[in-house]
């Protein structure tokens, strides 16, 4: 006799009021007592929008318009705002992604905390709450301080944010708790230990909880079962173990080829093409545009569910074909360092750099060989980025040289020479800026080309520009548009192809992809490979994700608090780091590893 | 899996004319479309009016405070002279004014604006701070300061609203410069190396036109609300001009007997200034996707306190 | 049962604030600093704007038709004859030590006509804050409650229109409608005499009171709304939603602090520009303040008089900017703690 479930979803569409465009088609869910439910999709899938709405609550715009959110015995869409208010906090509760902006910056800590208690328990008085507080508190970890319950939330960093958030998540003891990529925006070391936290809360509560994410690797350690949401409906839902290791839906075996493993075992893959945005998806298999096992049969209807196991079910009609095959692949070629004899092309002796007064970089000390690509890795606030704009000439406030080919170069970009600033090509973070939203893509990648020695004329401009497009497979349909209208995915790949137009020797990528889905992040990846081998580019790859290594870099260098801890082909330091701190960091990189035995 | 050519979302191409569409579209909308019934008879009696007056604004035509007749449709004025032609007339100046003080002000506060921003530093302070002092004057009070020791010379007044607007303007530049060169595109052009000159013409100007003409569309307002203001108190055109302002305040004194040549300036003024503040509303809400903050004229007001108008749009990545 | 414990590196220290190293005395004293270093320098352009300018001060400020004596009397006087630097510190020197000298209108002393102006106009302020704060924001609490919906359509629409009309076409229509043709319950001037309180005669300041207010509330009304908004929008307010908060207590312990800080700001700013709009206000109803004293002192070209005044007015600017600074930081948490 299955217990009651403690989450039911019965068929939900969210729709923007306006449009009627569908954000959240036709999903229906359950979680039973003790169970952890991983709610896993990329950007756009609707998960977030999912995940309110199990506390009954839809953003502004958007609108409930059929199904059912059932918590208990509570249908949540059917109460009012009044009924609600009651139910949220105490029957179902929500931890936020981001909780420097989801706690209150007016009001202290302690203050909202207690007043999770004050609203849903009526009964305690002032004594009673401080006791449950104090509980809640040791529950997450955290100290039982006056000072830290008087502090405002600015006061505290992000891990300890994150823990109040849990703790006012847990201390009313509700049935569900949902949460909503809780670890996002934390380095990895306070993520593995938030999640340590999580997974022992999520042992002793014995309700249900839905844990929203983007990142399977987390999943893989925390959820029992799994459901994967593309384009607002589901693809695939089961054991985590089944999904994850032996998924049936075609997307959900190209995501998991997308992961980046740490192990190096598997190589990265990409999903070309993007998912439909609310308002173009049509009554068809929506991922079809994009898979590779698409038949005419998928374009006509959209695919019913279709059972693949115990409680393992997969949206596609195709499942036949698919099912069962392990997510592997050919292993990653070990990489020979391409060193050519020609000695390095980047070379960094002794930098000490600084922002003002404040010492960022100590005694750097570092070399690039032509034609290779090393991975510099670190937290933020490592150095990482300081060093990148160094090499670059954004920044100048550093002692020390840096040497292109032996010849040293002045710390301003401006003031080298043109042959250097050609040479050493940068790529931004973030898609969204470092395109000139006024430019069409071909003014932009054209650009350089007009500040160059040669100064090609407008045919030759036009053919370079058209080569450059072709070699981040972009159509030339691009070329007229606004940065407004591509992806981010695709302005990343116009960023490149601006950066290769003048034909450098280095590229420094500084976080390329990490504003990206993990499919369109495998995407260029493998671009940035595949032009590093054509073309003997050296490339400096700075990340703070230690798993993509392997699939990027030939060697990496570990950098922590301004230092370089150790360095070496990727091999050797990912298998046996020297350092303590390089250890750490791999061993807490979540891995996309058999589940782990959680809670019952 | 090898990568694919691809194509880009098939969205319908934005035009490079991205201030006709604002326009387009404000006039379509229902402030837009009321701001510009409001505004454009009054303009069109500004500036046509000249033409069309029955008879010289300073002519004598019968009794003072006359009640309307066959004569003078509005009656007449305090010396006898025909009111609906010194109405007529008396748009003019006002609309030139403000509109030439708007201007400068723009383009000078614009110009410092940037610089400030983009170059930082020293300069950046120097400019701030005199500023501060210029914004440390209660509006109105420079204009008077200026004209009383020089007289009301047209030119002074113009300079003088100009003086008024350059410094509010130079701040919202400053703001949105300051928020544009931290974009990644800016610090490209850096890298390479491209002229400090292209990069404030090609990567900033164009990025900040936004906020900038938003603040333009508050200025002109209350340039025409200071300069009537002015010239109400006897500061701007002297008698015996034909000027809306003065003639409220010429004739506040014979109201009881004949309201109109009162009222009706006070009317064309108002209509006017309510027209020319609905539109620019109406103009920040088509290019911004907000509000137009209204602010006092002479707000020295932190930047970030006055939202709105200093969101450069940016787009934000779905989750 | 126990979790992993906060590392180290993850605890704060003492989070409370110590006034002997508090931000807010830095702040003050930083804002006072430099009120008054903005202070000197508007003296300076006063000075300059008033005395250094080319031409004959002298004959500018008496006329054509004044005799030799007393132009040779005035330059005396206002020290014209000497360098610059010695007649602004001759100048500043007086003022600062009480002494603003004598009107050139009516040959008393400039503070013994100034003073009950400032007094009157203060009284005036006073009342259009007591009345027009609270008003507007009421009226944008309310609205950006009930956002884009009818009341919050009308009040945007009606106070957009009222914010692009100058203060003299309020005026003037007030006193059409309430003291001469419309109706006449008000008087449209006041009949006060230079030198007596105004509360002799309260109603006298029902009309520039409205029109004042007017003036203010679209400004503070605009602001109040914006942020309330911003605040209603915000990703805490969404998690005080999600944690069941009930309705008052979100909007009066969770969303209105937030909003105080912008709201400050916006009505700190609209009263300093008041400093401006008083003067066509009090003129217009003959109103016996400091703006109706500085419109005679231009007309009249009265120096020592104009010059105090525009000093006073620029120091009550200054004053309000500090206040409404130092109530933002009190009001924001994250600018009074360290972090």
């Amino acid at each position: 006799m299955t217990p009651e479930p403690v989450l039911s979803v019965e068929r939900l569409v969210i729709e923007v009021a306006r449009t009627g465009a569908r954000v959240v088609d036709d999903v229906s869910l359950t979680v039973g007592p003790g169970e952890v439910l991983g709610l896993a999709g990329e950007s756009g899938c609707g998960k977030t929008t999912l995940s309110l709405a199990l506390l009954g609550y839809t953003r502004r715009g958007l609108a409930a318009s059929s199904g059912r959110v059932r918590v208990g015995d509570r249908s949540l869409l059917e109460m009012g705002e009044e009924a609600l208010e009651h139910e949220r906090g105490s029957l179902v509760t929500y931890v936020p992604q981001d909780p420097a902006s989801a706690l209150n910056p007016a009001l202290r800590v302690g203050t909202q905390l207690e007043e999770v208690i004050s609203f849903h328990r009526r009964n305690e008085d002032r004594a009673g709450r401080r006791v449950l507080v104090t509980k809640v508190l040791e529950d997450v970890g955290l100290p039982t301080t006056r000072s830290l319950l008087e502090s405002y939330p600015h006061q505290l960093s992000g891990g300890q944010q994150q823990r109040i958030a849990i703790a006012m998540a847990i201390v009313n003891r509700p049935r569900l708790i949902v949460m909503d990529e809780p670890t996002t925006g934390l380095d990895v070391t306070t993520q593995a230990r938030v999640l340590q936290t999580i997974r022992d809360v999520c042992r002793e509560h014995g309700g249900g909880v839905v844990y929203v994410t983007h990142d399977l690797a987390v999943v893989s350690s925390l959820a029992i079962r799994v459901a994967v949401m593309y384009a607002g409906r589901l693809a695939e839902v089961g054991p985590a173990d089944q999904v994850l290791q032996r998924p049936a839906h075609p997307y959900v075996h190209g995501l998991l080829q997308a992961v980046p493993d740490i192990e190096g075992r598997r190589e990265l893959t990409g999903i070309p093409g993007q998912a439909p945005d609310p308002g173009r998806r049509l009554e068809q298999c929506l991922f079809a545009p994009r898979c590779p096992l698409a038949v005419a049969e998928c374009r006509q209807a959209i695919p019913p569910p279709v059972a693949v196991g115990e409680g393992h079910r997969a949206w596609c009609i195709r499942v036949a074909e698919q099912a069962g095959a392990p997510v592997a692949g050919p292993g990653v070629a070990p990489r020979e360092v391409a060193a050519d004899g020609s000695g390095a092309l980047l070379a960094i002796d002794d930098l000490n750099a600084g922002y003002g007064s404040r010492p960022v970089l100590h005694g750097i000390s570092l070399s690039i060989p032509t034609g290779a690509s090393l991975a510099l890795v670190g937290e933020s606030g490592s150095g990482k980025t300081t060093l990148a704009r160094c090499i670059a000439g954004l920044h100048t406030g550093y002692t020390g040289t840096i040497s292109l080919a032996g010849a040293q170069l002045a710390r301003a970009a401006r003031a080298r020479p043109a042959a250097a600033r050609e040479a050493i090509q940068y790529v931004f973070q973030n898609p969204y800026s470092s395109l000139n939203p006024r430019r069409s893509i071909e003014e932009s990648i054209a650009q350089p080309l007009h500040y160059t020695e040669e100064h090609p004329d407008r045919a030759e401009i036009d053919r370079r520009v058209g080569r450059a497009l072709d070699s981040v497979s972009l159509s030339a349909a691009v070329r007229r548009r606004y940065p407004h209208e591509l992806s981010g995915g695709q302005r990343q790949r116009v960023a490149i192809a601006r950066a290769l137009i003048v034909e450098p020797r280095l590229l420094v990528c500084d976080e390329v992809t990490s504003a990206l889905d993990v499919s369109v992040q495998a995407v260029v990846i493998e671009l940035l490979d595949e032009l590093r081998r054509r073309r003997g580019l050296s490339m400096l790859f700075v990340t703070h994700n230690l798993a993509l290594v392997h699939s990027v870099a030939d060697e990496i260098a570990v950098i922590e608090e301004g230092r370089i801890l150790e360095r070496g082909p990727v091999e050797r330091v990912l298998a046996r780091p020297t350092s303590e701190a390089t250890r750490a960091l791999v061993a807490n990189v979540p891995r996309l590893a058999p589940v782990a035995s959680g809670a019952g | 899996m090898t990568t694919q050519p691809e194509t880009a979302p098939a969205t319908p191409r934005r035009s490079r004319g991205l201030w006709l569409d604002v326009l387009a579209r404000t006039c379509r909308s229902r402030r837009g479309l009321v701001g510009l019934a409001l505004v454009t008879p009054v303009v069109l009696i500004a500036v046509l009016g000249p033409f069309l007056a029955p008879k010289s604004p300073t002519a004598f035509v019968g009794l003072p405070y006359a009640g309307p007749s066959s004569e003078a449709w509005l009656g007449t004025d305090g010396i006898g002279r025909d009111v609906l032609s010194r109405v007529l007339w008396g748009g003019r100046e006002i609309l030139a004014l403000a509109v030439l003080a708007t201007v400068i002000g723009i383009v000078v506060g614009t110009a410092l604006g940037t610089t400030a921003g983009y170059v930082k530093g020293a300069l950046d302070e120097a400019i701030m701070r005199t500023l501060d002092v210029a914004l440390a004057f209660p509006q109105i009070i420079l204009a008077l300061l200026l004209v009383s020791i020089i007289g009301p010379e047209l030119w002074l007044v113009c300079l003088a609203v100009a003086a008024i607007h350059a410094p509010q303007v130079a701040r919202v530049a400053r703001a949105a410069t300051l928020r544009t060169v931290e974009q990644d595109h800016v610090k490209y052009a850096e890298a390479f190396g491209i002229p400090r000159r292209r990069v404030i013409l090609g990567e900033v100007v164009p990025n900040i036109i936004s906020p900038v003409m938003v603040e333009a569309g508050l200025r002109l307002t209350y340039s025409i609300a200071i300069i009537a203001s002015l010239s109400f108190l006897g500061f701007g055109l002297q008698p015996p001009s034909a000027d809306w302002g003065l003639m409220v305040n010429e004739n506040r004194i014979g109201i009881q007997q004949n309201p109109w040549p009162v009222v009706t300036p006070i009317v064309l003024i108002a209509i006017l200034t309510v027209g020319v503040n609905m539109f620019s509303d109406a103009v920040a809400r088509s290019a911004l996707g907000i509000e137009a903050p209204i602010a006092p004229p002479s707000m020295s007001g932190s930047d970030d306190v006055l939202g709105g108008a200093e969101h450069v749009a940016t787009e934000v990545p779905a989750s | 049962m126990s979790s992993v414990p906060a590392s180290q590196s993850e605890q704060r220290s003492d989070s409370r604030a110590r006034w002997s190293d508090s931000i807010v005395l830095r702040t003050i004293v930083r804002r006072l600093l430099l009120g008054l270093l903005t202070l000197f320098l508007v003296s300076v352009v006063v000075f300059a704007a008033t005395q250094l300018l080319p031409g004959d001060a002298a004959r500018a400020v008496l006329g054509r038709d004044a005799t030799p004596d007393r132009l040779a009397a005035f330059r005396r006087e206002f020290h014209l004859n000497e360098s610059w630097l010695q007649q602004y510190w001759s100048w500043l020197s007086n003022l600062l030590t009480g002494n603003p000298g004598t009107s050139i209108a009516n040959g008393l002393p400039v503070w013994s006509g100034v003073e009950p102006r400032i007094v009157n106009s203060l009284y005036l302020l006073i009342v259009v804050a007591l009345v027009g704060i609270p008003l507007s924001i009421a009226l944008g609490v309310w609205a950006a409650l009930r956002r884009d919906r009818l009341f919050d359509h009308a009040t945007s629409t009606i106070t957009l229109a009222a914010a692009a009309l100058p203060e003299f076409v309020v005026a003037i229509a007030l006193i059409i409608l309430f003291a001469t043709i419309v109706l006449q319950v008000l008087p449209p001037v006041s009949l006060v005499a230079p030198g007596t309180s105004v509360w002799s005669h309260p109603t006298v300041l029902v009309l520039p009171v409205a029109t004042l207010t007017i003036a203010v509330v679209p400004y503070i009304y605009r602001m109040c709304r914006g942020a309330m908004i911003e605040v209603l929008e915000s990703e805490y307010i969404e998690m005080a939603r999600l944690k069941g908060t009930p309705r008052r207590v979100l909007l009066l312990r969770h969303a209105l602090p937030n909003a105080l800080a912008p709201t400050v700001q916006a009505i700190a700013l609209t009263f300093a520009y008041l400093a401006g709009g008083v003067v066509v206000v009090e003129y217009i109803f003959g109103y016996p303040g400091i703006g109706q004293g500085l419109v005679n002192a231009v007309s009249a070209r009265d120096l020592p008089t104009i010059q105090l005044i525009v000093l006073i007015l620029a120091a009550f600017y200054v004053l309000v900017n500090i206040i409404a600074d130092v109530v933002v930081i009190l009001v924001t948490p994250k600018l009074r703690t360290s972090s």
